[in-house]
């Protein structure tokens, strides 16, 4: 009798060997199962190679659902609030997906692969949901995050790596657009997307593949600073870049346990992914209700004085010299590149409109000793980060 | 060509006419697209054998809602009415139910029978306050929800505090303990528990079965009619009442979907390819059918399509149609008494023994029965000197193991026979023709999801707020412009018209708010 | 001759527990127990040789924290310590684990369908808010529907905005939660039948119900109530056997400054005038107090401790239709060795968890159709541990103790006594149904003792050895456990109280009985409460 086991110890990635030759620390923590670096050598170089070179981060972790189906388009276009109509093959679409109630279930993106075949890939995973949508529609879903291997190449030159890869063509391609290459007899998928705000491209290929791809994109970028990064340089370029991540920023709705913890697409900032033009999707009435009858929620991009990062800090609003708490931080960061103190928070409308000043209350430690400080924080409108070069196609020598 | 109405109601089951009828009698130009070529829906009365013919679903009528009677001043003639019980013992010493009485037991049990019909007819009127009007939203915060909510408060406390107590203590109780520690008469304690459990996925032993007691009793307590003619004259009163209103009909037309514009809806396309408008469609099918089929969950939402999805509705009850060249002898009854309704449900264990193969998918070897003689009061339905024998026979769950097929249909129909016969041993020599329909046959024939005649499990959580799924109890469904009337809707199934009447009462008022 | 202020009745978890609290107010409190051991239920007993067993309850999941810490329980010796995991074995080769890290369980799962895995993450998350929603009222008094006293007002409000502040969807699935089957509550969720058969077991343990029965669901919460409060340390073995629970309850009380009578059986629990006078042991001797507090179980309190012209009638027809059934036993197994499980890997974590050998929904509703015709399982539902895995403590090196909860075996066999041999039938079963899954396991039996709910009914003195001191259905819970209109802990004498687990919240090692009681008591006599309510955390 063969002994069925479930693998106890935390899985590895295909491009494991390669991180793992290159890990000084020693550091790793876990993500959906799988083993993942905080950082390899040092944070603060692998934030600069993202800003200054080329960063290679390893996306395997990430969960991949492939959707297939005549009722393909139709179900994608139910699920999420964004209209996938206008996704053409070859698009990726950046979207978020909410329940009935109008609520963030998370966040991804999908990628029109070819006619009537999507890859939806997320933070957390959603297989029971994903199912629950297809009830009476025929598509297939199929999880297979463990049957691609992924890199996000991140930064200035990646570019530039990736067309000494050999990949011809690729200056082509777009932001959100994605192409296919033969790496070795293998299909090699290059989408321009990231999780960084600067120029970058992911790559998906085969797990046979992996390692000869690591090698190889390492060999073509020795010119230009490519360096394997992990999750704590990602983290400050996601906050400059102001995008969210689940658990942090907001909470996927099926998981929240209390009374009006989750958020609504309007309530961290996403609206914009809302199409109330496009046909029925889920959470519609809801976010309809929303629109007209206005939000408890706004999430809130901070510029802060000072240079202590507000890691968990409260909001305040300042009347008549007395503060009073609107909200908290939920991601904070020193950013290294625009020398600015930057957080995300929720705060409750009416507050935190761009351009309003509230408050924040901060502690840090210096030698043992805590202090606490009121720093003054301008809701900002854009961005903290987001060069001309992430979008322009073709991109230059950087 | 699209014709226009005011409101279309999908399905002339006894809901939609009586939806079909209010609607149209508030002046509403009122369509009414039936599948099948006769209306009625599960209460009708059709040929089952050359000559015979039968109540081919429901075949008592104990329910109808006086307030659907009173609001479409609907006369019906009864070929019997307030017909008695009898609880049939193999020896013959069978014990007789009507109203508040019984005979046949200890004069113990004919105390306890006495005080438990009373205070259960009293919890029954209760709760058929609630089956008349549509049940209150949680937490909507209208005043009006709130009003309906303290209300329902209210009138439990009205009860009085021992009475309120013994409410709230027996709602979610099993009906075998009850029994069990009221009466000694097998006979009466199994033919109370059948009460309990006809038309249900349940056990007497199973908790609820005091609430699916309770529901019988609704309306009527349990005063149980046959109209002449057969179930059909009922819903062609209702039919009559709806066109003398201005309803236009159309049999044999089944609608194919329900049209969807612009996230609302919009009119009906029949499977012949017509279609008609109207921005107010109201569904006489069950939920199921109704979101899946005709409205697709496109363009619902996924929540709600997963709790319509889980609404438990997998009909266990079986229709026995025999055709008979004469009365059979059952021992200790007269011939008059073949007018009567019979049970075959010896005691709440044998109910419960009954129930326990459905649990696995499979039928009842020694089925529980209720049998009428509907042609001994109503020659209509038979040839002269012959006669019909129609039963509900349980159980025979819809998901059968390895499904129903024409053997394990006959199967199930020689088991039903077999049981007949301990009783009337010359029964099977007098079959001339017969006919089982199981829950797959219902299901077919009348269209009704999991062949199950409350278009869903009336358990508690199927109930009330939360029938059929929470958020969507008012009749409205998530989807501008559609409605529910039907049996899946609250209050549940049974020929008692107040799922059709309160889907109308909330639509007219609903457009009076607007 | 000396009055006490108070005399509990019973020295169980929750009558030491409602002795504690009453003594830490200052009370004079006197604590009788018929047995030379205390704890009733929550016991350690020395059976076999050197061997400690847990022979009646066996795990600690439900111990109310806010309790523990208001008694010093560690103090007292008393600590829990977790234990890693769960099996189920499957007929046909191979099992299910249950990890107590998310990501292998999530993989565990993921074997059997992704579906499933995923959908675990919000059953957790639903059944957890059900949790929290059950867990504020643990230690708080009913509220009385029918009364419109203002306190009651008070609790109906609470109770009622408790309720509001899930919000609408969330109201729904609660009044489903509360009347739905744990079957049909797992089929909402999962599609693997092994998985649901691994889950549902929390739903019919210590009931007589199946796992098709209507309001089962909530019987889950039980098993549950230990994570919610996401501290460290919730749920596990009491080190040293369950015992320690009761004897750390006991060295609080005592420090506290009551007594302890053990071997000091009540006959009679004597009211004069209308009031309660105090009680007479079955020795004869009799002792005054003020107050009586009963920790037994309400039949044994009123219909064999009490004077039926005592008592109310409607009262006492009540306490008589009370359903306290006998669904389960238990078999205690002195090892001389680990029993090896092929089926699992070598070396596996699970290995120190709980153990179940039952892999199909209709193989668990089978087990509950034998009950229901008079009989034991006869594949039964165990509930298997050996907490010596962990707990040097409780056998010789390298021996071990296991705990076999069994499901379902009936107080009496068609009605009548049971004999010995059938006694002896129902362990082999018992004892079989895991050799198929251990080779070694008979070999290394060095003694039984099989209890079926009659030893512990003759032994700890539950009513038909339930060990929810009555069945947990809708009908006998919150204000209408144990008897409506009776569910303040005030019996309807006058200085008479229960504190037993027929009261709210009802069984399990979770002593809320007892300190609400002592709570209302308290209140009583005008004294200043000395016992917590919830830790009141969001």
């Amino acid at each position: 009798m063969t002994i069925q086991e479930v693998q106890l110890d935390r899985k590895k990635s295909p491009f494991y060997s390669r991180q793992a030759k290159l890990d000084r620390l020693n550091q790793w923590h876990e993500w959906k199962g799988y083993s993942s670096a905080d950082a390899f050598y040092n944070a603060e170089l692998e934030y600069f190679a993202i800003r200054n070179s080329t960063a290679v981060f390893d996306l395997t972790p990430m969960t991949k659902y492939r959707i297939t189906g005549p009722d393909s388009l139709d179900y994608i276009d139910r699920l999420v609030t964004r209209d996938m109509r206008k996704i053409k093959p070859g698009r990726v679409a950046y979207a978020v997906w909410c329940d009935d109630q109008g609520q963030v279930i998370d966040d991804g993106t999908i990628f029109h692969l070819m006619e009537g075949e999507y890859r939806l890939c997320s933070q957390e995973r959603h297989m029971e949901w994903l199912t629950a949508a297809a009830i009476g529609l025929d598509v297939n879903i199929k999880e297979e995050t463990a049957d691609i291997a992924a890199l996000a190449v991140q930064g200035p030159t990646s570019y530039s790596v990736l067309k000494n890869l050999g990949l011809d063509g690729v200056e082509n391609l777009k932001l959100f657009g994605l192409m296919d290459f033969d790496f070795e007899g293998t299909n090699l998928m290059v989408s321009r997307t990231g999780y960084t705000g600067d120029l970058g491209y992911e790559l998906w290929i085969d797990p046979s593949k992996a390692e000869a791809l690591w090698d190889a994109l390492f060999e073509a970028g020795t010119n230009y600073g490519i360096m394997a990064i992990g999750t704590t340089a990602l983290e400050q370029s996601r906050i400059e870049a102001g995008y969210l991540a689940a658990y942090e920023d907001f909470l996927p709705a099926l998981a929240t346990v209390r009374t009006g913890r989750s958020r609504s697409p309007f309530e961290i900032g996403l609206g914009w992914l809302v199409d109330f033009k496009k046909p029925n999707f889920n959470g519609r009435r809801a976010l309809a209700r929303e629109k007209r009858s206005g939000s408890t929620w706004r999430l809130v991009k901070l510029d802060i004085e000072g240079n202590k990062p507000a890691s968990h800090s409260y909001i305040y609003t300042k009347k008549y010299g007395r503060f009073r708490q609107v909200g908290f931080v939920t991601s904070a960061a020193w950013s290294p590149i625009c020398k600015h103190n930057i957080a995300i928070g929720t705060v409750r409308t009416p507050n935190g409109k761009v351009g309003d000043t509230l408050w924040v209350e901060i502690y840090y430690q210096r030698e043992m000793h805590w202090t606490r400080l009121m720093a003054k924080a301008e809701v900002v409108g854009k961005p903290f980060w987001d060069p001309e070069r992430r979008r322009v196609t073709p991109p230059g020598v950087y | 060509m699209t014709e226009r109405y005011d409101a279309i109601v999908v399905g002339a089951g006894h809901n939609g006419l009586v939806c079909s009828a209010l609607l149209a009698k508030a002046g509403k130009r009122v369509l009414v697209l039936e599948a099948k070529d006769q209306v009625g829906g599960a209460a009708i009365t059709r040929a089952f054998a050359t000559g015979y013919s039968v109540s081919a679903c429901a075949h008592l009528l104990y329910q109808l809602q006086p307030k659907v009677r009173k609001d479409l001043g609907l006369k019906i003639e009864y070929a019997a009415e307030n017909m008695e019980t009898i609880a049939l013992s193999p020896n013959g010493q069978h014990v007789r139910i009507t109203g508040n009485r019984v005979d046949g037991v200890s004069d113990a049990d004919t105390d306890s029978y006495r005080g438990f019909y009373k205070r259960m007819t009293r919890f029954a009127d209760l709760l058929q306050t609630y089956m008349n009007r549509p049940p209150a939203r949680l937490a909507n915060g209208t005043a009006k929800d709130l009003l309906t909510l303290a209300r329902l408060g209210l009138d439990v406390r009205l009860l009085g505090k021992t009475e309120m107590r013994e409410f709230l203590r027996l709602i979610g109780m099993n009906i075998y303990d009850e029994l069990v520690e009221r009466f000694e008469s097998p006979l009466l304690k199994g033919a109370l528990s059948l009460d309990a459990v006809l038309g249900t996925h349940l056990g007497p032993r199973s908790p609820n079965t005091i609430l699916t007691y309770l529901y019988r009793l609704c309306g009527n307590h349990g005063r149980l009619d046959s109209p002449a003619g057969g179930m059909s004259s009922v819903t062609e009163a209702l039919a009559h009442a709806a066109r003398d209103n201005g309803a236009t009909i159309r049999t044999g037309m089944p609608v194919k979907r329900i049209i969807i514009e612009n996230g609302r809806a919009a009119g009906v396309e029949t499977e012949n390819g017509d279609t008609f408008s109207s921005w107010l469609v109201v569904s006489n099918a069950d939920p199921k059918s109704t979101i899946m089929d005709l409205v697709s969950p496109r363009n619902v939402e996924t929540g709600f399509t997963r709790r319509v999805h889980n609404i438990r509705m997998r009909g266990n009850a079986a229709k026995l149609h025999l055709a008979l060249d004469g009365l059979p002898t059952i021992e200790g009854l007269d011939k008059k008494d073949f007018g009567e309704r019979m049970v075959i449900a010896p005691d709440e264990d044998y109910v419960e023994r009954a129930f326990n193969p459905a649990k696995y998918g499979e039928f009842s070897s020694n089925p529980v029965l209720e049998v009428t003689f509907p042609s001994f009061r109503d020659s209509s339905l038979a040839p002269t000197g012959k006669h019909v024998l129609s039963a509900i026979v349980q159980y025979a769950p819809y998901k059968l193991k390895g499904g129903w097929t024409d053997a394990t249909r006959d199967e199930f129909m020689q088991a039903a026979i077999e049981k007949l016969a301990e009783y009337a041993p010359d029964l099977p020599q007098r079959i001339t023709a017969s006919e089982l329909l199981t829950p797959a046959d219902i299901e077919k024939e009348f269209r009704i999801t999991g062949g199950h005649w409350h278009h869903g499990e009336l358990t508690l959580d199927q109930f009330l707020f939360v029938r059929p799924v929470g958020g969507a109890a008012q009749y409205a469904m998530p989807l501008d412009g559609l409605y529910l009337c039907g049996a899946g809707a609250h209050p549940g199934g049974g020929i008692s018209g107040a799922a059709g009447r309160n889907a109308a009462r909330v639509i007219l008022s609903r457009e009076k708010a607007a | 001759m000396k009055t006490y202020d108070a005399i509990v009745v019973g020295a169980g978890h929750n009558g030491l527990t409602n002795a504690a609290f009453l003594a830490k107010a200052g009370l004079d409190v006197l604590c009788v127990e018929k047995n030379e051991y205390i704890g009733g239920a929550t016991v350690s007993r020395n059976l076999y040789k050197d061997w400690i067993y847990s022979n009646a309850s066996y795990v600690c999941s439900l111990l109310r924290p806010e309790i523990f810490r208001a008694l010093e329980l560690s103090r007292h010796g008393l600590q829990i310590t977790p234990y890693g995991g769960g099996t189920v074995f499957m007929q046909k080769g191979g099992y299910l684990g249950s990890y107590p890290d998310h990501d292998v369980h999530h993989r565990e799962y993921s074997r059997f369908s992704k579906n499933d895995a995923d959908a675990y993450e919000r059953f957790s998350a639903d059944t957890m808010r059900q949790c929290r929603f059950v867990r504020d009222f643990l230690l708080r008094t009913p509220a009385d529907p029918t009364s419109f006293k203002p306190k009651d007002l008070k609790r109906l409000a609470h109770l009622g905005s408790k309720f509001f502040e899930m919000g609408e969807d969330r109201m729904y699935d609660t009044i489903r939660f509360w009347t739905m089957s744990v079957a049909e509550y797992l089929d909402e969720y999962f599609e693997t039948d092994v998985i649901k058969a691994a889950l549902s077991g929390s739903g019919i343990i210590g009931t007589a119900l199946g796992i098709h029965s209507p309001g089962t669901a909530y019987v889950l919460l039980h098993h549950y109530m230990g994570e919610v409060d996401g501290n460290m340390g919730a749920w596990g073995f009491a080190r040293g056997g369950m015992g320690a629970v009761a004897e750390a309850i006991a060295g609080a009380f005592q420090a506290y400054g009551g007594e302890l009578r053990r071997d000091a059986g009540v006959e009679q629990i004597l009211v004069k005038r209308g009031k309660v006078k105090g009680v007479a042991l079955t020795n004869g001797e009799e002792i005054d107090a003020r107050i009586v507090v009963s920790g037994m179980d309400v039949k044994r309190t009123f219909l064999k401790c009490m004077d039926k012209k005592d008592l109310p009638a409607d009262f006492y027809h009540r306490v008589e239709n009370f359903k306290i059934r006998g669904s389960s036993g238990k078999l205690n197994i002195a090892l001389d060795g680990m029993p090896s499980f092929p089926a699992l890997p070598k070396g596996s974590p699970l290995l120190d968890g709980d153990m179940h050998f039952i892999d199909s929904m209709e193989r668990m509703e089978r087990a509950y159709d034998d009950w229901k015709e008079g009989t034991w399982s006869k594949d039964p539902y165990v509930d298997m541990v050996i907490p010596t895995v962990s707990d040097p403590t409780m056998a010789p090196p390298g021996k071990h103790f296991m705990s076999c909860f069994v499901q379902y075996c009936p107080a009496k066999i068609n009605g009548r006594e049971w004999k010995p041999e059938e006694r002896e039938a129902f362990g082999q079963t018992v004892i079989d149904q895991i050799a198929e899954y251990s080779p070694d396991f008979k070999d290394l039996i060095l003694h039984v003792e099989v209890r079926t709910p009659k030893e512990i009914e003759d032994e700890a003195g539950l009513t038909e050895g339930n060990i929810f001191h009555g069945e947990l259905t809708m009908d006998q819970l919150m204000f209408n456990r144990p008897v409506p209109g009776y569910a303040q802990y005030r019996a309807p004498v006058a200085g008479l109280y229960m504190c037993g687990s027929s009261t709210h919240p009802g069984g399990g090692v979770i002593a809320a009985p007892g300190a609400n009681a002592a709570r209302e008591i308290l209140f009583d006599l005008s004294r200043s409460n000395t016992v917590p309510e919830t830790f009141g955390d969001d």
